[in-house]
């Protein structure tokens, strides 16, 4: 057996050693990593920042694989010296250890720039998870950031910081945001668009000093301007981390030295990743470190012959709404003919750079979808003649297929884990897959930065016997995103209203689907406190009544739990008398329908009625019908009246994505269907069956048992949860019965009744400031939006003057 | 003679954008005026499928989507966006004039020659 002994539990080195482990499983193999954490995808750390993912979410290689394998693992090691010639590495803990292969993949370290001050508490960088969650125990809302560093990384920190409510500068030395991937006019459309998150952007600034006693209170720049900040996150560049390189007597540069063979200087000892320079490049970039994984293992394992012969340089933005990506040589030179297309209104700026008539490199902000056409031409360097006319903006595919069919067996689909089309369609053929997440299990593919999520989709379409589509499709034409890709847009970005969404997304018009869609989505991710636009609704909405087909409307006042009384009766006895209303009605719902009012009429029926509107015209709570429970009934085990009509009293007057009906029954003889509704709570012997997801009407489903509990306030709390959680994750028109069938009941347990308290608080937190900013629509009645929402204009000529 | 006439009608302060209002004329003819923002259009106040009240469409670009089944109709031509559909609502020239919409509507004259060759 051979001992390899692996510095670096990171990307590039347990890249390197799966696949040796493919070659020659006979390696007997030690890492060390000075982390605490099991191999993790690194790149994900902006996702996590920005509370998309979980730590547990991006662990690439969990423990047991470790096992399955025998490697020897220590973590919370760090390795300090070599002896390349006694072949042995010794570890802080003491330990010398004896390889025959000595693998160094020690990754970089951020590069701290001579700024005074760096010392103080409240300085971070941005690498490792532990950088990671010592930022989030910091961020919160309020909390001012400023990020050193205008680059990939130092915009990542700074969107992930903003979404968690800091207040956030960015200050950056060059002219301009990422100008290793952009020239002057990408990055003054980058700029833009930071901006428009809410991004504060200093460009031309030097940093001097971070300020304050032991902890951070403020930054100073070179031209004496002083910033508050209570938190500083350095992104200034990375340093190879080549110390251990130099210990074990290699050549270094830049990085530690390696051929295209990926051989150091010394025959026993090889490096990979991060820390390593080939041919006067150092890269800092997952896709070629895993290309440099595949030619060591070929090599350390005896099957010398693949070579690495550098990578073309690309970069993305992972920033949703920022679309940027950069690749190649986009520099403008005489021999090299620059293409350019610009609309500052949409936002988007595209340069290809050609050389002799082949593309050398390619800038595209604002919409990088033809990304992997450019990689493709980039990589075979293909002559662009035929397609001239059609460089910026390619004929539309008659069908996605047929790019994906266009594509070469051996083009890279997914950049980041290095995954070709051939690969991809060998594991749909060989291990059955047929949806996204079936094929991210399998190959990985898409689970870097997800940027190929479409074209993954595309070929599973076409090849993939048995396909099934997963993600929803597009909003509308015009604005062109999933809603749960909107829904990300919203809840990353400081955008308030219908019409900046349009603007900045969309094609600034709208219509009947989109506009209500994103009045919801709007309303539930500021908790209410959005810019609410009545244009942007349906007329229901704008008058808080439902239309008749005669264009007259009807009103249903809340009447919570079916519960009424003699008094109420009385006053819409006598609305109906004054209003000579057409019909007055018992509807399915257990209240009173008074149909055909006149919009005018609208407020001082409310007035008269003098009950808080039923919500009965619009996607928002419905009511909550109740049965006599142990009240009346000899039956009852629970009192389902009250509880009912507490249920009601706390949700109602909310939005929801389509309209939430409820109910409480006192047993499970289900008087008031609470099994066919989508939220219901079912009494039984010592507690409460609380169920969701169930319907009666177009589709007909009984609802899912959610959870049982003992006592009144825990269903409560219950159907609260999953009420919220129903808000914020379900599409715009989604009713329970397809949100719970679509997630699987197990899912949706696992993310409200079983979910860590915190999660849980976070929930009902935010169901609570939606309340306490929700109010009875019929109280605009008094107070109308603008003067002439109920009432027809009055003109001031007549025709016969 | 003068076929038609303006009316001044209301402040345009009266119609929010995107938003569309009703308007009863005397001679029974109940228009929709609407607010793009940029310009004010009206149409008569029927929907060509079933009578909907086209002031209650939700606006979208230069078209309002009638709020009963959805008919989308050009507030500029009048025309019905639908394929094969000829149908069409009339439409009235719209300006504002310190502030106050006015429409241009047949005059009582014209009305009443259309009445006799109706
Ligand atoms: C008034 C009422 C019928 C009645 O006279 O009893 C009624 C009337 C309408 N229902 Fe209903 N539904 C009424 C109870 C129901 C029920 C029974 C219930 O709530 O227990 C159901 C089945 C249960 C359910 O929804 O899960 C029901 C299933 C529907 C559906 C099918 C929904 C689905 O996704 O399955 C629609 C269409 C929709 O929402 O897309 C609908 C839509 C409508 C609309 C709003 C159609 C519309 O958009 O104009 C009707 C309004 C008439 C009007 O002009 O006011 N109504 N509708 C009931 C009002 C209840 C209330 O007090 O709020
Ligand atoms: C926030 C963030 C976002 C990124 N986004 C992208 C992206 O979108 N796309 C992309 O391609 N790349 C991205 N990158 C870069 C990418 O993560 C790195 O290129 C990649 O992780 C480098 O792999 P590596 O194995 O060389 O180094 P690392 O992953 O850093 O692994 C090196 C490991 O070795 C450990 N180590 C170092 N010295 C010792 C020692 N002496 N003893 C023991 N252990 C040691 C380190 O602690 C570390 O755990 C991102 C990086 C960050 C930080
Ligand atoms: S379901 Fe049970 S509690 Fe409700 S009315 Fe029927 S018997 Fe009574
Ligand atoms: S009445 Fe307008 S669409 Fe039917």
């Amino acid at each position: 057996m051979t001992r390899l002994v692996v510095v670096g539990n990171g990307m590039a080195g347990i890249a390197a050693a799966e696949q040796i482990l493919k070659h020659a499983p006979t390696f007997a193999i030690t890492v060390f990593g000075d982390e605490t954490h099991v191999n993790y995808n690194r790149i994900l750390l902006s996702s996590v920042l920005a509370g998309e993912q979980s730590a547990d979410d991006i662990v690439l290689n969990p423990i047991d694989w470790y096992q399955r394998h025998a490697i020897d693992l220590h973590l919370g090691t760090r390795v300090i010296d070599v002896d390349a010639d006694g072949k042995t590495v010794t570890s802080d803990d003491g330990r010398t250890t004896a390889y025959d292969v000595l693998l160094l993949a020690t990754g970089s370290t951020a590069w701290m720039p001579p700024i005074a001050g760096l010392d103080k508490d409240g300085v971070f960088v941005f690498r490792t998870l532990d950088d990671t969650r010592g930022l989030l125990a910091r961020a919160a809302p309020g909390v001012k950031a400023v990020v050193i560093g205008g680059g990939l990384l130092g915009l990542e920190a700074a969107r992930g910081l903003q979404v968690q409510g800091c207040d956030v500068t960015v200050v950056h030395l060059m002219d301009r945001l990422m100008e290793r991937q952009l020239d002057p006019a990408g990055g003054a459309y980058l700029q833009e668009r930071i901006a428009q998150l809410g991004v504060r952007v200093l460009v031309n600034r030097s940093t001097t000093a971070v300020l304050g006693g032991g902890g951070v209170d403020g930054v100073e720049l070179a031209d004496g301007t002083k910033l508050e900040a209570d938190l500083v996150v350095v992104a200034a560049g990375i340093r190879p981390n080549v110390e251990l390189g130099r210990r074990a007597g290699l050549a270094v540069g830049r990085g530690i030295l390696v051929n295209d063979f990926m051989e150091t200087s010394r025959p026993d000892v090889f490096a990979v990743g991060e820390c390593v320079e080939h041919n006067g490049v150092c890269y800092g970039l997952v896709a070629p470190l895993l290309e440099q994984a595949r030619v060591l293992a070929a090599t350390i394992t005896g099957n010398r012959g693949a070579k690495y012969e550098g990578s073309i340089q690309a970069a993305k933005l992972k920033i949703m709404g920022v679309e940027v990506f950069s690749a190649g040589a986009w520099e403008d030179a005489p021999d090299a003919a620059p293409v350019r297309f610009e609309d500052p209104a949409l936002g988007v700026y595209k340069k290809l750079v050609l050389r002799d008539g082949r593309l050398s490199g390619v800038i595209l902000v604002g919409e990088t979808a033809d990304s992997h056409r450019y990689m493709e031409w980039l990589r075979t360097g293909k002559d662009l003649a035929a397609e001239r006319r059609h460089l910026l903006v390619p004929p539309p595919p008659a069908d996605p297929g047929v790019d994906v069919a266009q594509m070469p067996d051996s083009a890279t689909v997914c950049g980041c884990v290095g995954v070709t089309k051939a690969s991809i369609i060998e594991a749909i053929h060989q291990q059955g897959v047929n949806t996204l997440s079936q094929l991210k299990e399998a190959t990985r593919a898409s689970t870097g930065c997800g940027s190929c999520t479409g074209l993954c989709q595309a070929l599973l379409k076409a090849v993939a016997p048995d396909f099934e589509e997963e993600t929803r499709k597009v909003l509308c034409a015009c604005v062109p995103f999933t809603q749960e890709a909107l829904r990300e847009i919203l809840r990353s970005q400081r955008l308030r209203s219908v019409q900046d969404v349009l603007d900045i997304y969309g094609n600034g018009a709208g219509c009947e689907v989109c506009k209500p869609a994103l009045s919801y989505m709007l309303d539930m991710r500021w908790c209410g406190d959005h810019d609410e636009d009545r244009s942007a609704r349906f007329i229901n909405d704008r008058v808080h009544a439902n239309i008749q087909k005669d264009g007259t409307f009807s009103v249903v006042p809340r009447m919570r739990g079916g519960v009424t009384s003699a008094a109420e009766l009385r006053r819409i006895a006598d609305v109906a008398d004054k209003y000579r209303v057409p019909m007055v009605k018992i509807t399915g719902s257990q209240r009173i329908d008074l149909l055909g009012i006149r919009k005018e009429d609208l407020p001082a029926v409310w007035a008269d009625l003098g009950m808080p509107s039923g919500q009965a015209y619009t996607k928002g709570v419905r009511m909550v019908k109740t049965c006599v429970g142990t009240d009346f009934c000899r039956f009852g085990t629970q009192d389902s009246t009250a509880a009912g009509i507490e249920l009601e009293r706390r949700l109602e007057h909310l939005y929801t994505p389509h309209k939430v009906k409820m109910a409480a029954v006192g047993c499970p003889r289900n008087c008031a269907e609470a099994t066919v509704k989508d939220i219901g709570l079912v009494g039984v012997e010592g507690g409460w069956q609380v169920v969701v997801g169930g319907a009666a009407g177009k589709s007909v489903r009984k609802a899912d048992l959610l959870v049982t509990v003992e006592t009144t306030a825990a269903a409560l709390e219950a159907a609260e949860l999953f009420f919220q959680y129903y808000r914020e994750h379900a599409n715009y028109l989604e009713r329970t019965y397809d949100f719970v069938e679509r997630l699987g009941i197990e899912k949706v347990r696992k993310e409200t009744v079983y979910a860590p308290a915190p999660v849980k608080a976070a929930l009902r937190d935010r169901l609570r400031k939606s309340k306490a900013r929700a109010r009875d629509a019929w109280q605009e009645g008094r107070t109308p939006v603008n003067p002439t929402q109920f009432i027809p204009l009055d003109p001031i000529d007549q025709l016969n003057v | 003679m003068t076929n038609a006439r303006w009316i001044r009608i209301t402040s345009s302060t009266n119609i929010p954008p995107r938003e569309g209002r009703p308007v009863r004329l005397e001679d029974g003819r109940e228009i929709a005026i609407f607010n793009l923002g940029d310009r004010f259009l009206a149409v008569d106040n029927r929907c060509p499928h079933s009578g909907g009240p086209l002031c209650d469409g939700i606006v979208t670009g230069a078209s309002v989507v009638c709020p009963l089944h959805a008919w989308r109709i050009n507030l500029q031509t009048g025309a019905v966006d639908r394929p094969g559909g000829a149908a069409c609502v009339q439409s009235y020239p719209v300006r504002v004039d310190e502030g106050v919409v006015l429409v241009e509507v047949p005059d009582r004259a014209a009305i009443a020659k259309q009445g006799a060759a109706a």
